[in-house]
């Protein structure tokens, strides 16, 4: 956000401001189609029928990178794939925001060996954790609402905050 | 066909190929030498009375400690007569060389470049041998057993500080 970070703090204007960027940003939040193993089929049953994502703006996923705002990484990240992840990631424009789905992106999950990256954190920033292997769709839910409460506390100077992990509080909007 | 009949016939049509043959749950598996793979495998494929024309399993097999190191284990069926035939080649570990059955089975393409990416072993005549699983600048081959694991210390509550210093996280 290009004036407002040159106009400097303009006290209720401000404040207006980021309350309403904050509200168009939260509530159709596109995430990219990128489940990449197990997870991504509770990713597919969060964003189902029973489950609904789309009551957060989450109507549709889209499959190219410059049209997503969120990039759930959803299963085990790969070394030959973590090049791919962070070139998908590169693309996304500003502003953008990355969950860590389950174990193995969080942290390489079952897998220690050579072959899985050890988080995905090792090739994007991560914004949210979700723990599980694989989390059920309310756990996914929690932590895209984490993600909501974070994105409305975001100020306009836009530097962002340390990455949410399970022992903060959920914040009551 | 049962199997001793099935051995009689293969050693009728090459004498002397069988290095050794036992029957495993009602099916044949003979050991071969490299040399005489690819015989052994035309006639098994285009005889009439056998005909495996399907290629069902190819895949390596590191035996560390042993000579020859290295053997390639070939399962074949055949469809109409329901029959299966197992066989065994054996490489050694400093020239780790197998002739390719590509030209004779199209499937065994994936199936020996998988072998050559995780074992090692080099399939002579595949038409493109390359890694298929591994990224492609991978250096060694991770199915062999002297192959390091890759396995990073488990960070737990009380030591994650000090793992977390050394971890290459991401910035932006």
């Amino acid at each position: 956000m290009g004036i407002e970070e040159k106009a400097g703090d303009l006290g209720v204007i401000t404040t207006s401001l980021e309350y309403v960027v904050n509200w168009g940003r939260t509530n159709a939040m596109w995430p990219l189609l990128f489940g990449l193993a197990c997870c991504a089929i509770e990713m597919m049953g969060a964003q189902g029928a029973n489950y609904d994502l789309s009551r957060f703006g989450m109507e549709l996923n889209r499959a190219s990178p410059r049209q997503s705002d969120l990039m759930i990484v959803a299963g085990r990240v790969s070394r030959k794939m973590a090049p791919v992840v962070r070139r998908l990631y590169d693309q996304m424009p500003e502003p953008k925001w990355v969950i860590a789905m389950g174990d193995c992106a969080a942290c390489g999950g079952v897998f220690n060996s050579y072959a899985i990256v050890q988080g995905v954190d090792e090739v994007v920033p991560v914004d949210v954790y979700v723990a599980g292997c694989p989390p059920r769709p309310e756990a996914l839910i929690d932590g895209i609402m984490l993600l909501h409460a974070k994105v409305w506390r975001e100020k306009i100077s836009g530097r962002k905050e340390d990455p949410i992990s399970l022992q903060q509080p959920l914040v009551r909007m | 066909m049962d199997t001793p009949a099935l051995l009689d016939l293969i050693a009728t049509r090459l004498p002397g190929v069988a290095l050794a043959a036992d029957e495993f749950r009602g099916d044949l598996r003979i050991t071969v030498r490299r040399e005489d793979l690819l015989a052994l495998a035309r006639l098994l494929r285009e005889d009439p009375e056998l005909g495996f024309t399907y290629l069902e399993n190819l895949c390596g097999v590191d035996y560390l400690g042993r000579q020859p190191r290295f053997e390639v284990v070939v399962n074949l069926v055949a469809l109409p007569a329901a029959r299966r035939v197992c066989l065994k080649v054996g490489a050694p570990e400093d020239d780790p060389r197998v002739p390719s059955l590509t030209a004779i089975w199209p499937t065994a393409n994936y199936h020996e470049r998988e072998a050559y990416d995780l074992l090692g072993i080099v399939f002579d005549g595949h038409p493109a041998l390359s890694r298929i699983l591994m990224p492609d600048d991978w250096i060694g081959h991770p199915l062999r057993k002297d192959h390091p694991l890759g396995e990073e210390e488990v960070a737990f509550s009380f030591n994650q500080e000090r793992i977390y210093a050394h971890k290459p996280f991401a910035k932006e």
